[in-house]
């Protein structure tokens, strides 16, 4: 380094993180105060490509899509102001509400086989006394691997109706087959094992980090105190990895609401139209049928309720930690 | 287990840790092997069964009674696949896709984490916000204008505009936020003493000791975009830019599913990814995925 460019050196270095940006003295030279303009200027230059992204493809789609959910927009040529009449519409349209339903629905069903499933496995996977459990852990991450398409190829091969694994079983056992795919309730049931399948890994992982950070302490002083396996998980596991569980749910639930390929795959959202859940209901009406303006106010109506259901995780779990 | 059935520990005993004491419970390790093997298998029997029944003949798919192994073993599922679907085409797009919006999106969320851990300005905090913010606005909330905004920015139809909008991803930005936010500053700072600039710190002293967390990225993010199927539906319209996932879904929406050309598509589909999973077991299993929670 050269004498005539001295650095902006904080006194006591790493103890005051704001020194490290502060701009030198103007007394100082002025190589420095070039310098100084680039500490400026630097993470400008580091997080430029996000910002850029970030404005182009969710500040810019968010607003024009509020924009056009009050005009009759096709996607092509003009958009015709129509006020409130796509979310009048909206709310007056059965499919719509049958679609809201099933899909709360389905996220009732997921969302805690997925919690129980994942909690499970992380907490066999962190025992000291499971064995095998290397192989064990290939076994459960491999359907994360495999995308939703392909997975709702597998279980559609093994609930086929008349040609499906469990059916055959069934059958050969003197049972009579089982209207998997028919059934609206049915497959929506399979959509939900499917799901919670292919989604248990990584919210495993999540659990697993969780469970490690865990102080062994605090078991050996249950144990000594004579707790019996079941009261040291719910008084000591649970509780310590209740943020990690919020998130599980959360996330969870917020993706469950926003099912589509799955779906598309698995039953393609039927018997019929019965199980179309609200990412399909968008789908078909904005890209299907052309209403742009219409499927967007329906995508406002979902981002409404993700926030609520969010919100109002949020403000439950202040409440239990309060 | 009930500390009464063991005799009682003495000191010595008292001081060795409780995971070894009791890992000689015979009971207790026998009912946590078998339930783990239990679930093992249930997670794994669909795919075994899946896969198994992709070597079967055509003819032998739906012939009673049903067998665990096929009576004579076929590729010509896998031969159909590849050769009557441009299946080789849809590989090769998904690739593409995959690999460069995997390399893309490391390095600006490693470059975005970096300037959100250590450097203090007011606007950064915002963007902070703002990148938590698009994790409530998922694409599926968005799709249709993020349609029109591909289309207007002249990306309809290309790879490229399934590339672009999958850079920019919040649980990357915060993994590498959490790790810079671990790295001392006198680091930084030792540098920047010896004249270094800021881009050349980051480069040189920075990236490589964020090795791991880029690869574990590196893996999501591949993850991630290979089983993307409702972006790239909307995106691509020539059947020869297709990715697997949608080559994938157009067999399954055929009025008769051709279950041979689908079994063979899918097991082809899963392959890549369960040897990259294979390969970098230990940054999958080590990720800590809790990273931006915590704060």
């Amino acid at each position: 380094m050269t004498p005539s460019a001295p650095g902006p050196v904080p006194a006591a270095v790493g103890t005051d993180p704001a020194a490290l940006v502060r701009a030198p003295q103007p007394s100082a030279g002025r190589a420095s105060r070039r310098r100084a303009a680039r500490y400026r200027l630097a993470p400008l230059l580091f997080v430029g490509v996000n910002v850029v992204l970030f404005f182009l493809f969710f500040v810019w789609p968010a607003v024009t899509g509020l924009y056009y959910s009050f005009t009759s927009y096709t996607g092509v040529g003009s958009a015709p102001w129509v006020g409130l009449a796509n979310y009048e519409k909206l709310f007056g349209d059965a499919a719509f509400y049958s679609a809201f339903g099933r899909t709360v629905l389905f996220a009732v069903m997921a969302v805690p086989l997925n919690y129980v499933l994942s909690l499970t496995m992380a907490t066999l996977l962190t025992s000291p006394h499971a064995k095998g459990k290397t192989v064990a852990r290939v076994l459960f991450f491999i359907p994360w691997l495999i995308s939703p398409i392909v997975a709702g190829v597998i279980w559609r091969w093994i609930f086929g109706e008349n040609f499906g694994l469990v059916n055959y079983l069934i059958t050969s056992l003197g049972g009579s087959a089982v209207p998997w795919q028919s059934n609206a309730d049915l497959s929506l049931v399979i959509v939900a094992i499917a799901g919670a399948w292919g989604g248990t890994a990584f919210n495993m992982l999540l659990f697993v980090a969780a469970l490690r950070n865990v102080p062994t302490s605090y078991y050996e002083a249950a144990s000594i105190d004579g707790a019996s396996p079941w009261q040291r998980f719910r008084y000591i596991t649970l509780p310590s990895i209740a943020p990690t569980s919020f998130i599980v749910i959360l996330l969870g639930s917020l993706g469950a609401m926003k099912e589509y390929a799955l779906l598309q795959s698995l039953n393609g959202g039927g018997p019929g139209t019965e199980n179309n859940l609200v990412v399909q209901y968008i789908f078909r009406t904005g890209f299907q049928q052309g209403q742009i303006g219409y499927a967007s106010a329906a995508s406002f109506v979902l981002m409404a309720v993700l926030m609520a259901i969010a919100l109002l995780q949020v403000l439950v779990n202040r409440r239990k930690e309060a | 287990m009930a500390l009464s059935s063991l005799p009682r520990p003495t000191a010595p005993a008292l001081r060795r840790s409780t995971l070894e004491r009791e890992g000689g419970s015979p009971v207790r390790t026998v009912g946590a092997t078998v339930l783990l093997w239990l679930l093992a298998v249930l997670y794994g029997f669909p795919v075994l069964w899946f896969v198994l029944s992709s070597f079967k003949p055509a003819g032998d798919l739906f012939s009673y009674p049903l067998t665990m192994l096929p009576k004579t073993w076929t590729f010509a599922g896998y031969e159909q696949a590849w050769t009557s679907f441009n299946f080789a085409g849809y590989f090769t797009n998904t690739l593409i896709v995959a690999v460069s919006t995997t390399v893309l999106t490391v390095l600006a969320s490693a470059m975005t984490g970096y300037a959100l851990a250590k450097y203090q300005n007011w606007w950064l905090k915002a963007f902070f916000l703002c990148i938590l913010a698009t994790t409530m606005l998922p694409t599926e909330v968005i799709l249709s204008p993020s349609f029109l905004v591909i289309r207007d920015l002249g990306l309809y139809n290309h790879l490229a505009g399934i590339v672009v909008p999958s850079i920019i991803t919040a649980t990357g930005c915060f993994m590498f936020r959490q790790f810079f936010s671990t790295v001392p500053n006198e680091l930084l700072e030792a540098a920047r003493i010896d004249g270094s600039n800021e881009l050349t710190t980051f480069v040189r002293v920075m990236l490589p000791i964020a090795r791991p967390i880029m690869v574990t990225l590196a893996i999501f993010s591949f993850q991630w975009r290979w089983n993307d199927y409702i972006w790239p539906l909307i995106v691509l319209n020539d059947p020869s830019k297709f990715t697997l996932q949608i080559g994938i879904q157009s067999i399954v929406g055929a009025q008769n599913v051709n279950w041979s050309v689908l079994l063979g598509a899918s097991v082809i589909s899963i392959v890549p990814l369960v040897v990259l999973y294979l390969v970098f077991q230990r940054y999958v299993m080590n990720a800590d995925m809790n990273a931006g929670l915590k704060d």
